[in-house]
């Protein structure tokens, strides 16, 4: 039963990874496009995880931790350029 | 059997916010209103897969599985962060909301 979830959770998140990307590229302002960004780091990292359950790793923990930060540290970066113009003053 | 029951349920509700968080950032109409989208819906999704993981791991091998929680603290901290730095950026890039309208006091 664990297995038929995580198939079916693999393929919606896939489904969010594509709705996200077209509010990638559709996003009519720059800020929309950061945020879409963002959501899609967060959707990878419930991705790796649910890859992680299916393979019955924990290897894969490190990879999501390290995804969850750095996705972190580029949403920041994009956000203060876009305010101040350069990110580190 | 009964945890079998509980991780699969948890990784269906988890799927489904983050479904119902990415349908919301393709369908609503202004970027005030996407900006919700990664910090409530997304977030709560990947909480409970998180939950699914840390039961799942802490049968698989018997002992208390606990360095998931770090994700999760991670992303509970950092998404109000990031969410406030991205509002503050589109104010400041004067984006317009749905009627048209730029706020002109909020912004610093």
């Amino acid at each position: 039963m664990i297995s038929v979830a995580i198939n079916l959770g693999l393929a919606v998140m896939c489904l969010c990874l594509i709705l996200n990307l077209i509010r990638l590229l559709k996003g009519p302002s720059t800020p929309d496009r950061i945020l879409a960004l963002d959501t899609m780091y967060i959707n990878t990292v419930a991705l790796i995880l649910l890859f992680g359950l299916r393979l019955e790793r924990a290897i894969f923990f490190e990879a999501a931790l390290l995804i969850a930060m750095m996705g972190f540290v580029g949403t920041v970066a994009l956000a203060n350029y876009l305010l101040h113009g350069d990110i580190i003053e | 059997m009964i945890a079998e029951i509980i991780i699969s349920a948890l990784i269906l509700i988890g799927v489904t916010f983050s479904f119902i968080g990415s349908l919301g950032l393709v369908k609503l109409r202004d970027f005030y209103m996407r900006v919700h989208v990664p910090t409530k819906a997304t977030t709560l999704g990947i909480g409970s897969l998180l939950i699914a993981s840390t039961i799942f791991f802490t049968i698989h091998r018997g002992t208390p599985a606990v360095h998931e929680i770090l994700i999760v603290l991670f992303l509970f901290m950092t998404a109000p962060v990031s969410a406030h730095m991205l509002m503050k950026a589109g104010l400041h890039e004067r984006l317009k909301d749905v009627n048209g309208e730029v706020e002109e006091k909020l912004g610093s």
